[in-house]
């Protein structure tokens, strides 16, 4: 499993490709009256764009936190599309208030030293709440946990992005 | 020594930080990072690694979403069949 950890294995590779080109498929076959319009193709962006993530988030299915938040928020984004713009507000209020409530447990996790040292530990601090805006699912974690999500989840994004790059390649032929 | 062990019993959950398991994921994270890899631990900070991090995963996004609108107008204009010529070579 460790080194699985080092190297995108093969079999996340071909369990994305094979969603994502399913995907495209699925949205290749839609047949609207001008497929070439800007607003046709800024649409297909969108899809593709989702397609994208959600493939890879379910290639890594529920083993992380990112994958379960990208895949939970996409399920809920596209219930809410249909639901009232009353409860989209509520659910981003409680993103805010969570994340408050990290940050604090977030300074107290790191010991203080002299003010020099607290200093990095400040700009530490506030590139860690950044990295958490980033990271999905990231508000929720503790330090470590987000550390660790966040190396994951940039091997699965490089992963992704090289992935899309070869299918464009092929497309492009 | 005894001021640190009172600081981090502080600490709600039970669960005990240390400064190594930070240093020691940071690292992990830096090996990760294309400009600053071959850089010695010793010489970035952890607080730099984190904002390489964030400036990296910006920039895999902003990849994700130029390849996503490049696809979306080549799909406009390719045939459905090569999909399946793909996803076969790919899986080799």
């Amino acid at each position: 499993m460790n080194s699985s950890h080092l190297n995108p294995s093969s079999s996340l590779k071909s369990r994305f490709t094979t969603r994502f080109l399913r995907a495209l498929t699925r949205i290749n076959a839609r047949k609207p009256i001008s497929p070439s319009s800007p607003r046709e193709i800024f649409q297909r962006y969108r899809r593709i764009k989702v397609a994208a993530d959600k493939s890879m988030a379910s290639s890594v299915r529920s083993r992380r936190t990112w994958s379960r938040a990208t895949l939970w928020k996409l399920r809920s984004r596209s219930c809410l599309q249909l639901a009232s713009l009353g409860r989209r507000r509520s659910v981003k209020t409680s993103t805010i208030t969570s994340r408050q409530a990290i940050m604090k447990k977030t300074s107290h996790e790191i010991e203080n030293k002299t003010t020099t040292e607290e200093d990095h530990q400040d700009r530490f601090v506030g590139q860690a709440d950044k990295l958490r805006e980033l990271v999905p699912g990231g508000e929720a974690m503790d330090l470590c946990n987000l550390l660790d999500e966040t190396a994951h989840y940039i091997k699965c994004l490089t992963t992704q992005v090289q992935l899309m790059r070869k299918i464009v390649d092929f497309y492009s032929l | 020594m005894s001021s640190r062990r009172s600081r981090s019993s502080r600490q709600s959950g039970g669960s005990r930080i240390t400064d190594d398991q930070i240093n020691d994921l940071v690292a992990k994270l830096q090996q990760l990072l294309p400009e600053i890899r071959n850089r010695h631990s010793d010489k970035v900070s952890a607080a730099k690694v984190l904002q390489e991090t964030c400036n990296y995963i910006r920039s895999l996004h902003r990849e994700v979403d130029d390849l996503s609108e490049r696809l979306s107008e080549l799909l406009a204009t390719t045939d459905n069949a090569q999909a399946a010529i793909i996803r076969s070579l790919l899986m080799q």
